[in-house]
């Protein structure tokens, strides 16, 4: 099993192999599509790309919590969580991959 | 948003783009994501979120038709966890 982990330059870097635009390019257009699936998201959209999964966006009702360590509660405040299914092609890839 | 709706996006903020190339593009950027979790790698994209793969031990389920208890194997799973300018955006953070 692998234990690289990649950044945004591993992406730009095979945007730039792909398609021959400069490095410079390619990396903008990595962020510009990152760009774009945070805004749908922060405005409340899901973002659902076929054969990769979903990106949604569910609420979160307020709720008495604890610290841990101290034992003492602390009120949590209703808050937006993203929340990220699969598809069934990346599941199925990623379990033949690191199988065995 | 779909994926069509997001090559669209880009196409029209780069019109000296071929639309058949920013499909290329896209494409690629999400396969190199699957490319990487399937050889057991991390993508870790700061501010956005970053994708992994969990381990899941091999246990003892059950058919919930019949109740029979079937041996499920060890598994990997892909696994997503939001970064933290995205998580604060979400709550009505802008910085």
């Amino acid at each position: 099993m692998g234990d690289k982990t990649l950044t945004r330059m591993d992406l730009s870097e095979a945007v730039f192999r792909e398609v021959g635009l400069s490095r410079n390019e390619s990396a903008d257009l990595v962020e510009a599509v990152l760009q774009h699936m945070s805004d749908a998201l922060v405005d409340g959209e899901q973002v659902k790309i076929s054969s990769f999964g979903t990106f949604s966006v569910r609420e979160k009702a307020a709720r008495v919590g604890r610290n841990p360590k101290t034992g003492e509660e602390v009120p949590i405040q209703p808050r937006r969580v993203l929340t990220f299914r699969p598809s069934h092609l990346m599941k199925d890839r990623v379990a033949a991959g690191n199988k065995g | 948003m779909i994926r069509s709706e997001l090559i669209q996006k880009i196409a029209d903020e780069n019109p000296h783009l071929y639309q058949r190339d920013v499909e290329r593009i896209v494409n690629t950027i999400f396969e190199e994501i699957t490319n990487a979790m399937a050889r057991g790698d991390r993508v870790e994209l700061r501010g956005f979120g970053a994708f992994s793969v969990k381990k899941r031990d091999a246990r003892t389920g059950r058919n919930p038709r019949t109740g029979e208890a079937v041996e499920v194997e060890e598994k990997h799973v892909p696994f997503f966890k939001t970064g933290k300018l995205l998580r604060d955006r979400l709550n009505g953070h802008t910085d």
